[in-house]
């Protein structure tokens, strides 16, 4: 009496269940090997990271759903995935220092890094509401744990429990509005939504603003950034440098998916939010990160300045739009990892400093970082010919495509008074007069460092690859 | 006739013990009362023909969350006593929330009615009750249809798991931990010494 049961493809999702997998073993090797086996764990989780990034790229092209419909892998998909990878991977490099010293090392860290990929991944595919609910689940939860790593200093716990609390609270609002959306459409997926949706109607509009305000806590974008800058200051240095990166990424791929394959007949509704939200994010990262002495707070405004950029790639609801999202992400990816490189190296012997004076002078004692560090710098302010004005650049030609010139001439605007900031950090790199000096970079670091300066530096020579590789992604999601 | 019976039985004892839950003075008393309300409210469950949900119920409700709620009441010392002071200040403020709320869910309730389209869109038609248990049928789908979402919730839960581990458990070096393997491995001759004692001179 049965219906014959059918057994859904698992191909497509293969890099998450090698993932899911590895996870697995990885916590069973710790749980038998110990903390003192830290080190090889975070080495083979990187294995397994970079192993899930060549299943990706080994994929056929072309679009595949599975499970009913609610996972789906195409060029997007994959384009974004690669970049989480390649984020996680890089956090999980930035990490070893900190992992190892032996009072902090713990084993799970690596493997939880390795399950919120898996999160990321799941949501970066995600093609229903209950797919996405998970996934962020999956990569919240474990991003809570990790901000509280540190669990004998106040600072991290606290930074672990507001995380905790907060993330909680816009996972409440998600699920608010994903309730309303299902319930003025019937379905959850996102293709259903889309084509329940085509006359939009107010308890639709009710939920999807609840549903961007959840998006929105996730990546940080004003009016729900308040969490950031007290998480990225009180986790540990390579945490936060793992936060700016590629959970952003996966939020802002989802972001962008749902925004454009759930809700393409009501653009209008959500274009209005998300240009509020680009100009509330751009304005307060500007103005918000004048006043910080500690580079971690720095930090966390600068990156919520950055998601407001990102928004406006959005906001224009066109391919080209999508396209200079993508090209950001990848950009910012790069350009924060780097920065957050020379942070986590900002070190003396008697332990870590985090304060902006502490890299006074440090043109004369470290030339070769102060040169990367301040190309970073300078590629985050948006200054050509560096990449961050590539960035910029293709996300302001599509919001002037798309007519919103207000918001474009906003976001130029906003990006001149961040570059005072980001300026004032070169300047007393190079002007002031030296504090001690810090401890010599380790090796990993700098490696990172010189990939992604090089990156930065030179990718207006042959920037066609990965623009290119963004309009075909872009295409895919339409 | 029976059912109807029995539909007022549990209900009465539910709303009965509802009540009890916030009146009894003694905490303990509160939790058991709320078993009891749980116990019934499953009792209506499958009245109705939800046997999955009234067993879901009492396996986690009463197994679980209730036996934990009696463990924190035991082991914190709240004074409740202490606790409802000013209760009847607020009293008013409340009722005026918990009279609105009535209201609201009356609205709700009376004007409830199933969209058209959404009949459309149904993905999974529900199963006749006649021909298929609803456990058989969750059962049916929750590993076939929807064993994504079933495999991720799972990786949830283990991270909540770890996160609860990393997080809370320290190992204190001072606290003797049973080793079976070395139980097992002493040998008589290590532990046992023979005395000859004699007679009314002890050791």
């Amino acid at each position: 009496m049965n219906p014959a049961v059918e057994v859904p493809d698992l191909a497509p999702a293969l890099p998450e269940i090698v993932l899911a997998v590895g996870a697995l073993f990885l916590l069973m090797v710790g749980a038998f090997r110990g903390n003192g086996a830290t080190g090889f764990i975070s080495g083979l989780a990187v294995v397994l990271l970079a192993a899930a990034g060549v299943l990706i790229a080994m994929m056929p092209p072309g679009t595949a759903t599975t499970f009913g419909g609610s996972f789906v892998v195409d060029d997007y998909a994959r384009f974004f995935k690669v970049l989480a990878l390649i984020g996680s991977a890089t956090a999980i490099i930035l990490s070893s220092e900190f992992m190892g010293e032996p009072e902090r090392r713990r084993f799970e860290y690596p493997v939880l890094i390795v399950l919120a990929t898996t999160g990321m991944l799941m949501l970066i595919s995600a093609a229903d509401l209950i797919a996405l609910y998970l996934g962020f689940e999956l990569m919240s939860l474990s991003l809570y744990v990790v901000a509280a790593i540190d669990r004998d200093r106040v600072r991290s716990t606290e930074a672990g429990l507001k995380y905790f609390v907060l993330g909680a609270l816009s996972s409440g609002m998600l699920l608010y509005g994903a309730s309303l959306i299902y319930g003025a459409t019937g379905t959850v997926s996102f293709a259903g939504i889309a084509a329940a949706a085509s006359e939009g109607g107010l308890p639709l509009t009710f939920g999807l603003v609840f549903l961007f305000a959840g998006l929105c806590f996730k990546v940080s974008a004003v009016p729900f950034h308040m969490w950031t800058p007290d998480v990225y200051e009180g986790a540990p240095t390579p945490v936060t440098a793992f936060f700016a990166a590629a959970p952003k990424v996966a939020a802002i791929a989802v972001f962008v998916r749902v925004s454009v394959t759930a809700f393409p007949t009501i653009v209008p509704q959500w274009q209005q939010i998300v240009v509020f939200v680009a100009i509330a994010s751009m304005a307060l990262g500007s103005f918000a990160a004048i006043g910080q002495h500690n580079i971690k707070r720095l930090m966390a405004y600068s990156s919520i300045g950055h998601m407001g950029f990102a928004l406006i790639g959005l906001a224009a609801g066109t391919t080209e739009g999508v396209q200079g999202v993508i090209v950001y992400m990848t950009i910012y990816l790069a350009m924060t990892l780097g920065t957050f490189a020379c942070i986590i190296a900002m070190r003396r012997d008697d332990g870590p400093v985090e304060e902006i004076k502490d890299l006074a002078g440090l043109a004369r004692s470290k030339p070769g970082m102060a040169f990367f560090l301040a190309m970073m710098l300078f590629s985050l302010a948006g200054i050509p010919p560096l990449a961050g004005f590539f960035a910029k650049f293709y996300v302001f030609l599509a919001a002037v495509n798309a007519g919103l010139y207000t918001l474009a001439v906003i976001g130029v605007l906003t990006s001149v008074v961040g570059a005072y900031y980001y300026l004032l950090i070169i300047k007393t790199m190079y002007f002031d007069e030296p504090a001690p000096a810090l401890a010599p970079m380790r090796f990993e670091l700098s490696a990172v460092l010189t990939v992604t300066g090089l990156f930065v530096l030179l990718f207006f020579v042959y920037p066609a690859p990965l623009v290119d590789a963004a309009a075909a992604a872009a295409k895919s999601l339409y | 006739m029976i059912a109807a019976a029995f539909f007022y039985l549990f209900s009465g004892i539910c709303i009965a013990s509802a009540v009890m839950v916030i009146a009894s003075r003694n905490p303990v008393h509160s939790v058991l009362f709320l078993i009891l309300a749980f116990v019934n409210a499953a009792g209506l469950f499958i009245l109705m023909g939800a046997e999955f949900l009234a067993l879901i119920l009492v396996v986690v409700y009463v197994g679980a969350v209730a036996v934990l709620f009696l463990f924190v009441v035991m082991m914190l010392d709240v004074d409740f006593a202490e606790l409802r002071q000013g209760f009847m200040n607020y009293l008013p403020v409340g009722a005026l929330v918990g009279i609105v709320l009535l209201c609201e869910l009356l609205l709700v309730v009376g004007a409830w009615a199933i969209g058209p389209g959404i009949v459309r869109t149904v993905v999974l038609p529900i199963p006749p009750a006649e021909t298929v248990t609803n456990t058989e049928a969750l059962g049916l789908v929750l590993y076939t249809r929807y064993v994504y979402f079933f495999q991720a919730s799972g990786l949830v839960l283990l991270v909540a798991m770890i996160g609860a581990i990393v997080l809370t458990l320290r190992h204190k070096p001072a606290v003797k931990r049973q080793n079976i393997s070395d139980q097992l491995a002493r040998k008589k001759a290590a532990i046992i010494e023979m005395h000859d004692v004699r007679p009314g001179q002890g050791l």
